[in-house]
């Protein structure tokens, strides 16, 4: 029945099928395969896929469960073939999911910009690998941040979230098919080849703890529907699935709200690409996640997402132990970027690290959002290598001005 | 072909609305930004028509198209669901379409650049799979909407922008590599026989499993210019004298086939296809599940 968006429950039984599949309430998992679970719980009944270190595993476990949940789950030939599938599946109404990591994610750029043209609800969980190239695939790296950003060519947004734990790469990749829904736009559920290689311990969500984000339908009878025409505030227009004899027209062109292409016009493109933009934009505080601890009488602070926010908060206790007023704030929605949360901080503390597993990608978006008054550092770690507590607490406590200490390099 | 329609269209451009195919056709889109004397029309026409001649209603078909002039042959002219993707992925995309929506008609309308040339090897894997798709490779040997550089299907010694002094390589036997690679059905014409065409692409929608029909179309524009054919009919003119049946080819040695077009049924079988056996091992699975 068509209806307007709006979180809803899975029916009880569906939730009961998947949890008996799953099996233990409480279980010992791989962040890889916690992402699998997460997709089943939200519903996912697509999956495209193509082998690759360290994502392989969420191919694995869906392979095994999907048969007996009756979804679908289909080995392409490549990762553009995957995108390319996970897009033609949520158009033939499904909620479909790729996994992948740093060389399959480049592949899909083009196609990633495909889905936020067309509107198209979609989940790539990106295990990130170090690179570029083949790099080290066994370890891991945060060297996709901006290329989540800005892989694809135009102007668009999307919504990436971080999980830094097993149980998150659950509630993340959960959460990221309702928002898919919710935005009409492809969701990157960001994890790294550490996160998605080590064990802990999962608590399957309760029945009532699911929310579920049901698509989108058209109220209006087919020879009035626009299918890329916004109806209210959200800016993000009903969706009339494949098969459901609307007739829907689908294009990467630029589009009329009709979805017809228009390839020349300004005007329209112009107002495409601001709605497409404004959808996310618009929302930022609603799509801002961050977790904060320590900050209320922080003098310093480390901004930190992903793995490193554990070896991050632990610094900032020792250093708290210590009487220094050091703070914590850990990105777990990075885009949208949380632009509020970062630029209170950075009017508060007189120094900000950000730790990060590349040579420097987030600090750069900090850096614009902070006062003078604040110092921003990076402190990278590459290789593979997870920065060890005491060369964040180290960089907390270094006033810049002052020579750098040894081993570590400011960027 | 021209991607803006800032002209008016001529009065008379879609005038006879009376005509039976006409309603299969999205009024607002036309008339069709297709040079004058291109192939595309035809196919266009022959697609209608076989949709007609199957009274499949319009509203169980998902289109999915490529980027190039020929998908634009239905997309956004031929009124159903349709998916107008990215260059080449045409089938990736399809294939997420139909493993999701089995009960509908999937079928892929592409050229021989986008679907032999950058998608080649998504056309390798579909076949393979011979997974229950109909696809039209619309074949006029080049790049037509970059212009008429040189594709994977150009004659060898063919003038092209890409290829000034002339075409060193091969063409790809489009059709030939699917039926090797496992397809279910797989024909070539060419828009000289619109009749056998139009029967041909009515046999593939229907036929189950993985059905694919090498259309070769006239680009008298951007390949036309390079080698001098210049009209449309410069082109029938050349498929009339050139094709050759495959129950005749089949006598005949690889040397006297050089430039000829060998026209009709390639491979037809009955195998299983893809998207019935994965459901199947769903409800086996399911079966012991509990
Ligand atoms: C990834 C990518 N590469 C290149 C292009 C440019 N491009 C647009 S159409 C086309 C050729 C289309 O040739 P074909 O599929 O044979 O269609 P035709 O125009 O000849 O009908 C190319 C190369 C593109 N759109 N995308
Ligand atoms: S460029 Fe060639 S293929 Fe494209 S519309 Fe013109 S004649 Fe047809
Ligand atoms: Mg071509």
């Amino acid at each position: 029945m068509p209806g307007p968006a709006g979180v809803v429950q899975m029916d009880k039984a569906s939730y009961e099928q998947i949890c008996r599949i799953l099996g233990e309430k409480r279980s010992f998992l791989q962040g890889d395969v916690a992402c699998a679970y997460g997709a089943l719980l939200a519903g996912c009944d697509f999956f495209a896929g193509y082998p690759i270190t360290p994502a392989t595993e969420t191919a694995e476990t869906l392979a095994r469960l999907m048969p007996r949940l009756g979804g679908a789950f289909v080995q392409m030939e490549d990762e553009i073939a995957s995108i390319a599938a996970v897009i033609g599946a949520s158009w033939a109404g499904s909620r479909s999911l790729t996994a992948t990591s740093g060389p399959g994610f480049s592949l899909m750029q083009e196609n990633i910009g495909y889905a936020c043209m067309s509107e198209t609800p979609c989940v790539i969980v990106n295990v990130q690998r170090s690179g570029p190239s083949t790099g080290q695939p066994t370890e891991p790296a945060q060297g996709d941040m901006m290329q989540t950003r800005w892989g694809s060519h135009g102007d668009y947004e999307i919504i990436a979230l971080a999980p830094n734990s097993v149980q998150e790469c659950l509630d993340m990749t959960l959460l990221a098919f309702n928002l898919a829904e919710e935005y009409r736009n492809p969701v990157v559920v960001l994890t790294d080849g550490e996160v998605g290689h080590m064990r802990e311990k999962v608590i399957l969500p309760e029945y009532d703890e699911i929310a579920f984000t049901a698509r989108r339908q058209p109220t209006v009878a087919p020879a009035d529907y626009l299918p890329f025409q916004s109806v209210d505030e959200s800016l993000v227009p009903p969706m009339a699935t494949f098969g459901t004899a609307y007739r829907t027209y689908v294009t990467g062109l630029t589009h009329k709200e009709s979805g017809l292409p228009t390839t020349d016009d300004a005007v329209a493109h112009t107002r495409l690409i601001t709605r497409l933009v404004e959808k996310i934009t618009r929302h930022r505080v609603e799509l801002t996640r961050v977790e904060e601890q320590f900050l209320d009488d922080a003098e310093v602070a480390v901004i930190v997402y992903g793995i490193t926010s554990r070896v991050a908060l632990n610094a900032v206790r020792t250093l708290r132990q210590q009487g220094v007023k050091a703070g914590y704030l850990r990105l777990i929605g990075i885009w949208p970027f949380p632009e509020e949360k970062v630029r209170q901080l950075g009017e508060r503390v007189s120094r900000i690290i950000v730790p990060e597993m590349n040579l420097g990608q987030l600090v750069h978006r900090i850096r614009e959002l902070v006062p003078d008054s604040c110092q921003v550092s990076a402190l990278p770690s590459i290789g593979g290598r997870v920065h060890l507590p005491a060369e964040i607490s180290s960089a907390l406590m270094t006033d810049r001005k002052s020579p750098e200490p040894e081993g570590q390099h400011h960027v | 072909m021209k991607l803006s329609q800032t002209e008016t269209p001529p009065e008379d451009c879609c005038e006879d609305s009376n005509h039976r195919l006409h309603k299969y056709l999205r009024q607002e889109t036309l008339p069709t930004t297709f040079c004058v004397g291109c192939g595309c029309g035809t196919v266009l026409g022959a697609f209608a028509q076989a949709v007609d001649e199957l009274s499949l209603p319009p509203e169980e078909i998902v289109m999915v198209t490529g980027i190039g002039c020929s998908s634009w042959i239905p997309s956004p002219y031929f009124k159903a669901d349709t998916l107008h993707t990215t260059h080449g992925r045409a089938l990736a995309f399809a294939t997420g379409v139909k493993v999701m929506l089995p009960r509908m008609k999937v079928i892929v309308i592409a050229g021989d650049g986008d679907i032999a040339g950058i998608g080649g090897n998504h056309l390798i894997h579909a076949a393979r799979r011979n997974i229950d798709l109909t696809v039209f490779m619309v074949n006029n040997w080049n790049y037509g909407m970059t212009g008429g550089q040189m594709s994977p299907t150009t004659p060898q010694g063919a003038l092209t922008t890409t290829s000034p002094y002339h075409n060193v390589e091969p063409p790809l036997k489009a059709a030939e590599l699917v039926a090797a690679a496992g397809a279910n059905y797989v024909s070539r014409w060419t828009t000289y026989h619109v009749f056998p065409l139009a029967e041909a692409m009515q046999y593939a929608i229907s036929k189950k499993g993985f059905s694919f029909v090498e259309i070769i179309a006239q680009c008298p524009v951007s390949y036309g210019k390079m080698v001098n054919m210049r009209s449309g009919s410069d082109f029938l003119n050349l498929y009339r004298d050139t094709s050759i049946r495959i129950e005749q080819a089949r006598e005949l040695s690889e040397e006297e086939l050089v430039d000829k077009i060998v026209v009709g049924k390639l491979v037809e079988r009955d195998a299983e296809e893809y998207v019935t056996k994965l459901y199947q091992v769903n409800s086996e699975q399911s079966a012991h599940k509990e």
